[in-house]
């Protein structure tokens, strides 16, 4: 009896221990009216839409000042002639977006190349988050913090907010130039008479409309689930004692595929969905 | 799964990061690409022409080689011409003179044969009075027999 209270015990700690490490450091207006950070998962949902999770925040801006720095940084020593190491990665970077978005894009738009070139970079160190040991970070925070029960996850596309975030900002995008260049009524004509004439024009909403709005959702849900599933599988990984080093290793390895993937197919989608917004024939 | 401002935040996060993105990163690192790109046109560009020009004045040195060979050949060929002729010539007129002192030597031969046989044909006119006066035991009327005497001497 005594054995199985234990067994007991540990799995509710060790779910504990999963459902810490999945809750975000979130600050808003408590049900009682103060302002502070939330103690638990519920309490971070009973804050509502107008809360924000200080550290996927953090974390991703500092990430996009990293990437925004480093490239800056090295513009600012780069020459047209013989270029140096840091130099030639960022090119070989940059010269892979460019033949990504010439070969995907055939419109005219200078936007294209930075917006894919931010997206691949930025979402590609958020996920390289995912290779940091799942503790170190979580437990640096609660070290600066002097909290030893402080809610911190390190990975931003872990996420909805953050992935969300970026889907968003490609679905206003898509809607802005769709409208540019269509027109208002060209762009909702898409919706309006395809696929199947006029006549058929309830039809043609309801076959139109979720696929447009779906391919945005999927955009975030994608990257999202990815690297949530990903973080659980590291999280339970790191319950199994020492057999963890090598399965944390196989797991990493494989991730590395994952995180590159991920942001290399954002990025694409990105550039395949804009052009879609260029192109006047359906 | 708690959606909450967090997504506004990080949509503005996004938008500034790409405006940024494409107004300080995107442009100078396409320029410095487009720019290598150039140079590296233009070098192989220039490496093309200068193969062109090394090929072009290959073959004019080889022509100009072959010229100069020709020339030399001639100017050989006409020096030995000319040098033969000066000795055709030389040999003429070693000849020519050799005739000429041959001729000259002869000639003086004949003027002292000529001399001797006159001074000879005097000296016996000479010594042919001597001879009668002696015989006849007193002088010979040196005009009376000067006749005598001439044709004696012609005949010598």
């Amino acid at each position: 009896m005594a054995n199985s209270h234990e067994v007991v015990e540990t799995t509710q700690t060790a779910s504990e221990y999963v459902q810490h490490h999945l809750g975000f450091l979130t600050y808003g207006k408590h049900a009682d009216g103060t302002w502070g950070f939330a103690h638990s998962t519920e309490d971070a949902l009973a804050m509502g839409f107008w809360a924000i999770n200080v550290d996927s925040m953090m974390i991703s801006l500092l990430l996009g000042l990293l990437f925004l720095g480093l490239f800056r940084f090295c513009i600012s020593k780069a020459t047209s002639g013989k270029p140096g190491g840091l130099q030639n990665f960022i090119e070989i970077i940059v010269e892979m977006v460019q033949s990504n978005v010439k070969n995907a894009f055939f419109g005219k738009n200078d936007l294209i190349g930075p917006l894919a070139l931010t997206i691949f970079c930025w979402i590609f160190l958020m996920n390289t988050m995912d290779l940091i040991p799942v503790d170190i970070i979580p437990m640096f925070a609660q070290w600066v913090s002097g909290d030893p029960h402080l809610y911190f996850k390190a990975v931003p596309t872990t996420d909805l907010n953050i992935t969300a975030g970026f889907a968003i900002g490609v679905f206003i995008l898509v809607i802005y130039y769709s409208i540019k260049v269509k027109g208002l009524g060209g762009f909702l004509g898409e919706f309006a008479f395809h696929p199947f004439g006029k006549w058929a024009l309830p039809l043609n909403l309801l076959l139109e409309l979720p696929g447009f709005f779906a391919k945005f959702v999927s955009l975030a849900l994608r990257l999202y689930g990815n690297f949530f599933a990903g973080e659980v599988i590291f999280l339970v990984i790191g319950l199994v004692g020492y057999w963890q080093l090598p399965m944390h290793l196989s797991w990493s390895i494989f991730h590395i595929l994952v995180v590159t993937l991920q942001a290399y197919l954002f990025m694409m989608l990105t550039i395949v969905y804009l052009n879609q917004a260029h192109q006047t024939t359906h | 799964m708690n959606l909450n401002a967090t997504i506004i935040g990080q949509l503005i996060a996004f938008a500034v990061f790409v405006m940024f993105c494409m107004k300080y990163v995107w442009p100078p690192i396409t320029a410095i690409l487009e720019e290598r790109q150039k140079k590296i046109a233009e070098g192989l560009e220039a490496a093309e022409r200068a193969q062109r020009d090394l090929n072009l004045a290959q073959n004019k040195a080889a022509d100009e080689l072959r010229a100069a060979k020709q020339q030399g050949a001639e100017l050989i060929e006409q020096a030995n011409k000319r040098a033969n002729q000066i000795i055709d010539e030389a040999k003429d007129k070693a000849r020519v003179e050799g005739q000429r002192l041959i001729a000259a030597a002869q000639a003086e031969i004949e003027m002292e044969t000529q001399r001797a046989r006159e001074a000879l044909r005097a000296q016996v006119a000479a010594i042919a009075v001597a001879g009668a006066e002696k015989i006849l035991g007193h002088a010979i009327d040196q005009a009376a027999n000067e006749e005598l005497m001439n044709k004696l001497a012609a005949e010598l």
